[in-house]
């Protein structure tokens, strides 16, 4: 088999109840070809960082609505690092203020998509920007 | 050694070591077949057959994940160490996979005894990836004492998971089934213990009882008089236990994990000791006949190929003919068409 599929994680960080967003985004993903690992809500950053350890993703997805993400990804970007898992590309996605993307970036978010995103454009962006998998 | 066989066998003592990410990794290759994953997996392959093996299969919606994730609650409160490895099926048109299983399982996810993988089917029918059992022996060899391993769930035909597992759970939820399912099931054929869950539901004990009333007919203790030593090697219908679980509360799930014990415990003292060789078996020729698919195609790619099976589409040339041929090719004798 030579082309394997992209492996992603999309998951919910927190005590956010908005999930339609990333289940839109997931089913979204399966049928553009990506194998899509869903985490369910009310996630903690540790749950999602093992997660992407234990599935061996090559995209982590968070989505997040509530207004908690300047605390919840930074710490979860801080435990992929921890875990050895900095090759791993980090997007995040649904209600973050523009002015917050620059520090989340610093924090290693690779990019933000808000409401209205395509899912096209999600999957191009994935495909372009995941690591290249080792032969 | 080769680099790359240095690094897989490194890779393949980290993961027996402990070290999550590297047991990952070596997941990875066993699902991309890379010929990582075939020195690594022959490395381990003589530190396996310690872990039980459990196979969870069973109708979409029937409570297999949510059976997991209580079965896994049961096993950690014994100190068991627990791998679960999830199938669902892969779209045979994107080649895309939602895996959701895990969503049911997430409470154990910070929890460093246990060890969820989902996979994606890849096209392989039967319920299993075509890797999934490879994945199994990786995660015994890591030292997981329990491994279940949860089917995609498709129906009836989903047997394959029998020549897996050392034990295989068949699920089924009160009135999912009714009496002619039952008699026409492949699936119940492989069961070692029937499990009917959503026990909170009416019905549940009436169907349970049902099941138990036909599996019991339909086990033949021995075989028919004046059949003679034939029969005995004739398989027989097994005559599982059938017991009744409410996986969201946990209800009846300690007597479910006994029962798997108990299974297990029985096939230890050599009861098991065909469906071992069975499923070695099964193994050995899965690769074989991966690999002469392999030689196959590359030996028979090419022109004259084409042109044979041209011929085919255009009702020249018989499917039987052609396959003569190809085949002849596979042999070494020159493809004539
Ligand atoms: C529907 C909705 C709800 C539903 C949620 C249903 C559900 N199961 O999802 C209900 C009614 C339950 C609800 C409740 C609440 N809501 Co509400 N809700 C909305 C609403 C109107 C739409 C959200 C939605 O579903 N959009 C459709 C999906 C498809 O879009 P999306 O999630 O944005 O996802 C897209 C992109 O963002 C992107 N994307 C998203 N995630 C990711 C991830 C990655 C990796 C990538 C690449 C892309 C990506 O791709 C998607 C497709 O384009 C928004 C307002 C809005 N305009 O967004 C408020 C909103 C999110 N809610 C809000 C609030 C405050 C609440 C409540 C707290 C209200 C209350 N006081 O009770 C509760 C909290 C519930 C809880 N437990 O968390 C606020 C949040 C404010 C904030 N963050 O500062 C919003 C913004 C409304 C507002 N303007 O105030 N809500
Ligand atoms: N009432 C009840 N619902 C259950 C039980 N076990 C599972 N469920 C529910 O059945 C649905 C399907 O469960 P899931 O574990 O995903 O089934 P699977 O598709 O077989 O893996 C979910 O909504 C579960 O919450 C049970 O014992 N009782
Ligand atoms: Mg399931």
């Amino acid at each position: 088999m030579s082309e394997r599929p992209i492996k992603v994680l999309i998951a919910k960080p927190g005590l956010d109840g908005h999930d339609r967003g990333a289940k839109v985004l997931a089913r979204g993903l399966r049928d553009e070809g990506f194998e899509v690992v869903y985490t369910g809500l009310r996630q903690t950053p540790e749950m999602i960082a093992t997660t992407a350890l234990q599935e061996d993703v090559d995209v982590v997805g968070l989505s997040i609505l509530s207004g908690a993400h300047m605390t919840l990804l930074p710490r979860v970007t801080r435990l992929l690092r921890e875990r050895g898992l900095d090759d791993v590309l980090v997007t995040a996605g649904g209600i973050i203020p523009d002015d917050d993307i620059p520090a989340l970036r610093e924090a290693g978010v690779a990019a933000v998509f808000g409401p209205g995103t395509t899912i096209a454009e999600v999957a191009a962006y994935f495909r372009t920007h995941v690591r290249q998998p080792e032969g | 050694m080769s680099e790359a066989g240095v690094r897989a066998a490194e890779l393949a003592d980290a993961a027996v070591a402990g070290d999550r990410r590297a047991l990952a990794r070596l997941l990875t290759a066993v699902e991309n077949r890379t010929a990582t994953a075939e020195v690594a997996l022959r490395r381990l392959y003589p530190g396996t057959g310690r872990a039980h093996l459990v196979g969870i299969t069973g109708a979409p919606g029937a409570g297999k994940s949510t059976l997991v994730a209580a079965l896994i609650a049961e096993a950690r409160l014994a100190g068991r160490a627990v791998a679960v490895v999830a199938v669902d099926p892969s779209s045979p048109i994107t080649g895309g996979a939602l895996l959701g299983d895990r969503v049911r399982m997430q409470a154990y996810a910070s929890d460093d005894g246990v060890f969820i993988r989902s996979m994606a089917s890849r096209g392989h029918a039967g319920g299993l990836a075509a890797t999934s059992t490879a994945a199994a022996t990786v995660l015994d060899a890591a030292g997981f004492d329990l491994v279940l391993l949860e089917t995609v769930g498709t129906g009836q035909s989903e047997v394959e998971v029998a020549r897996t597992a050392a034990t295989t759970v068949v699920l089924e939820a009160p009135d999912m089934c009714d009496e002619v399912q039952a008699i026409k099931a492949g699936l119940l054929e492989v069961a070692d213990i029937v499990v009917v869950n959503k026990g909170d539901r009416p019905g549940a004990q009436r169907t349970a009882a049902q099941l138990r009333a036909m599996l019991t007919a339909s086990a033949s203790p021995r075989p028919a008089p004046g059949a003679g030593g034939e029969a005995a090697d004739h398989p027989r219908p097994k005559r599982p236990d059938v017991l009744v679980t409410t996986a969201s509360t946990g209800e009846g799930v300690p007597a479910l994990l006994a029962a798997l014990d108990r299974h297990r415990a029985a096939g230890r003292d050599g009861l098991a000791d065909a469906a071992r060789l069975a499923r070695a078996e099964a193994q050995v020729w899965e690769i074989v006949a991966e690999r002469l698919r392999d030689r196959l195609h590359r030996t028979a790619a090419g022109p004259t190929t084409e042109s044979t099976l041209r011929a085919v589409a255009d009702h020249r040339l018989d499917p039987y003919a052609a396959a003569a041929l190809l085949l002849a090719s596979l042999a070494g004798g020159p493809p004539r068409a």
